[in-house]
């Protein structure tokens, strides 16, 4: 699992893993283990982020892994990197459980996600990617209050911009704006090229 | 919503903060603003950071689950093939091929001198335009040939494909609409799948989105055709997975 935690901070191993992903594509299971142990950790810890139940967690991550199997064969390593399509994928599926439950258990859901906003060391508790961790930490604290709030809200708790409105009481417009200011200033921060 | 809010909402997208109307309209939009695509693409990548930096250490059984699950999970085509059209459905076939053809004519017509589908730096405009065509009149062989046959497929992102091959004349043309551009240095190649190895069958021009183009070499028994993104110039092998791979018609 050490490689795992370099794939998307170190460019020399993310070829591997878009070779590997190639593999799969063609329907080469043995790749497809080498793709999960790469991506699984990160794959759960997008899904347990948003989602906090470990069983549920589990479950939508599952799901994931077998969707990147099975859908390998439309990656396209011109749209961006193996891990950016599978993390995506996996953020994707987290918040499109959390939207779907029932009626009920969203607004129980939205009650408790309105209750406060997370602080970043309690979604990223169970963090194994330390140097990641930290360096996402340290570009988090240069955003501003509102935009950290904005970010981790949308991204880590699924949320949906009007949800974030809702919970930081502000105006839909200077959400949709803060959104993207704050993404703009963490790529940034961590230097992200598409 | 007008246009000035659309392009502000590359954060919410790339967070996946839109509602589903909206995230479909959105994404309306980016197929058309490319400073907005690129920002979007830059923006899912920062996203896809957050969650790495979340990483956790799943169960060996989820392994053992997942692993075991992929053997029985069948795999997606790189395009929806919809089976041989000539023989399971005539009428949509001679559609398709009409289509092709009237979109090979007009393409070629288009082109003029330039469906070439193969640069090589040293050769004079001259033999260029010649190269050219020949390339359509074998590309309206191959069309015209009573053997064709054509296969379609979406090729993901809008793009649709269609390859016409006749076995007698042995040789292929590769018909493709609304293909998005390579990245800056790279371009689209083409391969003759023999059996699981695959053998370079020239390379697509990267300026065009909608293009004909005639397969290098001969068709010789391939079962399949597939596209990689490859260097400009193109490669022996494939260096990296296929954006599509499509069978050939029987
Ligand atoms: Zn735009």
């Amino acid at each position: 699992m050490k490689e795992a935690v370099d794939i998307g901070s170190n460019p020399s191993t993310e070829p591997d893993l878009q070779g590997l992903l190639g593999q799969v594509a063609l329907g080469d299971e043995e790749a497809f283990a080498g793709v999960y142990d790469a991506v699984a950790g990160p794959v759960l810890g997008v899904v347990r982020a948003v989602l906090r139940d470990h069983a549920q967690s589990e479950e939508v991550a599952q799901e994931v892994l077998v969707e990147v199997w099975r859908t390998a064969p439309r990656y396209r390593p011109d749209r961006g990197t193996a891990i950016n399509w599978i993390l995506t994928l996996a953020h994707r599926r987290a918040v499109d459980r959390v939207r779907s439950v029932d009626a009920a258990a969203a607004r129980d859901h939205r009650a408790a996600l309105l209750d406060r906003v997370p602080e970043y060391d309690e979604v990223a508790e169970h963090v194994e990617a330390r140097l990641e961790r930290e360096q996402v930490r340290r570009c988090l604290r240069t955003l501003t209050e509102i935009q950290r709030q904005a970010v981790t809200l949308a991204y880590y708790r699924g949320l949906t911009y009007r949800e974030v409105a809702e919970a930081l009481h502000l105006p839909l417009g200077t959400v949709k704006t803060r959104l993207r200011d704050g993404l703009i200033r963490l790529r940034d921060c961590l230097g992200v090229t598409a | 919503m007008t246009t000035i809010d659309l392009h502000r909402l590359t954060g919410a997208y790339a967070l996946h903060a839109l509602s589903d109307d909206e995230n479909v309209s959105f994404e309306r939009h980016l197929a058309r603003c490319e400073p907005c695509a690129q920002e979007a693409a830059e923006l899912r990548a920062t996203a896809a950071r957050l969650g790495l930096a979340a990483e956790t250490a799943p169960s060996p059984a989820l392994r053992e689950h997942v692993l075991r699950r992929i053997t029985t999970v069948r795999q997606e085509a790189p395009g929806t093939v919809g089976g041989p059209l000539s023989a399971r459905d005539g009428r949509r076939a001679r559609l398709l091929s009409r289509w092709a053809l009237a979109a090979c004519l007009a393409a070629v017509a288009a082109l003029g001198g330039t469906a070439v589908w193969e640069h090589r730096r040293a050769e004079d405009a001259g033999e260029r335009a010649h190269r050219a065509a020949g390339t359509a009149d074998e590309i309206a062989a191959v069309l015209a040939a009573p053997d064709a046959r054509t296969r379609a497929a979406e090729l993901g992102d809008g793009a649709t494909g269609a390859v016409v091959v006749s076995r007698e004349l042995d040789r292929a043309v590769f018909v493709v609409s609304g293909m998005t551009h390579p990245p800056g240095g790279k371009v689209y190649q083409l391969w003759f799948d023999d059996a699981g190895s695959m053998r370079p069958a020239g390379v697509m021009d990267p300026r065009r989105s909608d293009q004909v183009v005639l397969l290098r070499g001969a068709v010789d028994g391939a079962s399949g055709m597939g596209i990689t993104v490859e260097p400009v110039g193109g490669s022996r092998e494939p260096t990296s997975g296929p954006v599509a791979l499509m069978t050939l018609p029987a």
